[in-house]
């Protein structure tokens, strides 16, 4: 196939363009990526030389760190399962059975959940963890997280099991299966890809979260590491690059190893559409 | 097996009868086919007796106890849904023995007798693939075979064979005629197929609008329409129903209507209430009672051709009385029929139907 020439020239103009926003948008990604290895990495990008680990050292030496990202897990986790099971079995029970002004219900939660994970309700939020007595405990984190987060969950999962027939419980009830037997057997590994969305969107909101755990916790033993990367500042508050670099790396490790592990077991077929 | 019967059974939904005051029972060992157009409440009777589908009012039994307010898994039937509802993330093996595993039964025991149902149904050698990588006919088998594998009291088929090409459809009809001669099973069958409905029933009950219009043998259906709806959906093609006026004449019937040639008929007292109420009746003749005939015959109807279709063993002739009111007759013929721009069909009165104002059968001399 043949050419013009303004076509041509067009063309390479359209992709220099193109390259060059998309370098801008890839620097920061190359610097995420070569300063934990830089031993003298600054806020400029450069090349490693020498390659080292000794970055990672030192933040693994700080158990302060380190017991922060146990924490992170414990209370991303913590939340992930509450808000999993409690979303699964609301949403099941609104989609399914036929109570009166379930709609109704479903959207009034959705427009108060914005307002419990936001930070308009921090006052409350820290008055009523304060008088439960749970203030700097995880638990305090996980119900938080999970009062803010279960109303979406539930919209996002009702959404998902709407659109599943309900001739597969119907006839695993006719074939002689109770209600729960129906739905552990037959409605939940259905339902499975819609979990997993919920999930991975709980674990994702929960971990990357500052402002909740930074006001509702108290001791440094508590903190998860969104906080904790606050230790890797000088007492100035300029940032210890090569250790903030190195923690910022393995702090988004757990978040990518879960895309990866979910597009290789279900696909990245449902993200958006929700649809199996 | 087991018996099944309701008792003035209503389900409402909102305000709307779904199923409105309906009494039937269902023999031991009887095919009953729910026969109905659209929306006339087929699918909510069978859901019914399966138990998801509360009635709003009124009495089901199984085997003579009732089981009115019976949860589905304690009345021990089997469905056949028409989406199939297999099971997308289980293999047709965990699919066919799921009703088993639920009654405790150890896999092993249970894979081998799904294996056997499977083997008489022609999918046992796919028992290891998903739901999704079998053809529809093999899915419509394997809902079959998990309705199969367990015994249950009645077994209950909404629509199984409307997903189906027109060839697997007869194949499957014919297997469930023979497995019904075999086992002797209860059966309820949903259709809106009056042939599968002939096909298979030993009674059929014609539904509209909620109600059971007429609950009789295939035969009885197909001779004695009940009313001119049951007329008009059971045959292929449906009887011909033609508008006439009648009068008493001589102690004989006098009925008239344009195009319409047709002798006296033998008065009767049904014949004599219906005329009491109005003059206004319905003559219905078969589609295969009609034939060609020449100018002298005595019962005759004559209109311009309409259509005329040839089927292989058969043609279909119809005629175009004015006003949307079709004739059409079935005609055996191995030949391509000539017919002229005006036809002339004949008929013998024995084959007449007569139906009063309101539709009803007004029955004939001797019925
Ligand atoms: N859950 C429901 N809520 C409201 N109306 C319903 C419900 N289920 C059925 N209906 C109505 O009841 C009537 C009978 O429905 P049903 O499903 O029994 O019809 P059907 O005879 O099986 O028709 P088809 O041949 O189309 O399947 C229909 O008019 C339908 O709209
Ligand atoms: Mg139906």
């Amino acid at each position: 196939m043949k050419i013009s020439l303004p076509a041509f020239v067009g063309r390479i103009a359209f992709s220099a363009l193109a390259a060059l926003i998309g370098a801008a948008f890839a620097l920061p990604l190359i610097w995420f990526l070569f300063a934990p290895f830089n031993a003298r990495a600054e806020l400029g990008l450069a090349i490693p030389d020498p390659w080292t680990l000794n970055n990672f050292v030192t933040v693994f030496g700080n158990s302060y760190a380190v017991q922060a990202l146990w924490n992170s897990f414990i209370q991303a986790t913590g939340g992930v399962i509450l808000v999993g099971a409690a979303a699964t079995l609301a949403a099941y029970a609104l989609s399914r059975s036929s109570i009166p002004g379930k709609g109704a219900v479903t959207y009034t939660l959705l427009l108060f959940s914005s307002v419990v994970s936001g930070s308009a309700a921090m006052v409350p939020i820290f008055l009523i963890i304060s008088a439960a007595g749970i203030m700097d405990t995880h638990v305090a984190v996980i119900l938080t997280f999970a009062g803010g987060l279960l109303p979406t969950a539930m919209f996002i999962l009702r959404d998902f099991i709407d659109s599943i027939p309900k001739s597969y419980e119907e006839s695993a009830m006719v074939a002689g299966a109770s209600p729960v037997q129906a739905f552990f057997d037959v409605a939940l590994p259905v339902i499975r890809p819609g979990i997993v969305v919920v999930v991975v969107w709980a674990f994702v909101n929960i971990w990357g979260s500052f402002l909740i755990p930074f006001i509702l916790l108290r001791s440094s033993d508590n903190m998860p590491a969104s906080v904790a990367i606050y230790s890797f500042y000088s007492e100035a508050g300029t940032p210890i690059v090569t250790l903030l670099a190195a923690y910022a790396l393995i702090y988004s490790l757990p978040v990518v190893a879960l895309y990866l592990f979910v597009s290789w077991k279900f696909g990245f077929r449902f993200f958006g559409g929700i649809k199996a | 097996m087991a018996s099944v019967e309701f008792k003035n059974v209503t389900k409402s939904f909102g305000n709307f009868h779904a199923v409105s005051d309906v009494n039937f029972d269902i023999g031991d060992g009887e095919f009953v086919c729910l026969l109905g157009p659209s929306g006339c409440g087929k699918t909510t009777s069978l859901r019914m007796m399966a138990g998801l589908e509360t009635p709003t009012s009124g009495q089901i039994f199984i085997g003579g106890q009732e089981v009115t307010h019976l949860h589905p898994k304690d009345r021990n039937i089997a469905m056949v849904f028409q989406d199939y509802a297999l099971y997308p993330h289980m293999n047709l093996a965990d699919n066919i023995a799921y009703p088993l595993k639920v009654r405790g039964e150890p896999v092993d025991k249970r894979h081998a007798r799904a294996r056997e149902v499977a083997d008489v149904l022609k999918i046992g050698h796919l028992m290891d693939r998903l739901p999704s990588q079998i053809s529809g006919g093999q899915q419509q088998r394997t809902s079959l075979a998990r309705a199969l594998v367990y015994p249950a009291k009645v077994y209950l088929f909404d629509e199984p064979l409307s997903n189906l090409d027109a060839k697997l459809r007869l194949e499957a009809r014919g297997f469930l005629n023979h497995l019904q001669r075999d086992m002797g099973m209860t059966a309820v069958y949903v259709t809106h197929d009056q042939a599968e409905a002939m096909a298979l029933a030993t009674r059929i009950a014609v539904m509209d609008q909620g109600k059971i219009v007429q609950y009789a043998s295939p035969i009885e259906i197909y001779r004695r329409p009940a009313t001119t709806f049951v007329a008009n959906f059971v045959g292929n093609p449906p009887m011909n129903l033609v508008e006439v006026e009648g009068a008493q004449a001589d102690g004989r019937l006098a009925l008239k209507a344009e195009g319409l040639g047709i002798g006296a008929l033998p008065m009767t007292d049904a014949i004599g209430k219906a005329l009491a109420t109005s003059n206004r009746l319905t003559l219905g003749v078969r589609p295969e009672h009609l034939s060609l005939a020449g100018a002298g015959a005595q019962n005759t109807i004559v209109a311009p051709l309409f259509a005329n279709e040839n089927m292989g063993p058969e043609s279909l002739v119809t005629l175009d009385r004015g006003e949307g009111a079709r004739v059409t007759a079935r005609i055996f013929t191995d030949d391509h029929l000539d017919v002229s721009d005006t036809v002339t069909l004949g008929f013998s009165a024995e084959h007449v139907h007569l139906f009063d104002s309101a539709g009803n059968r007004i029955p004939a001399v001797g019925e």
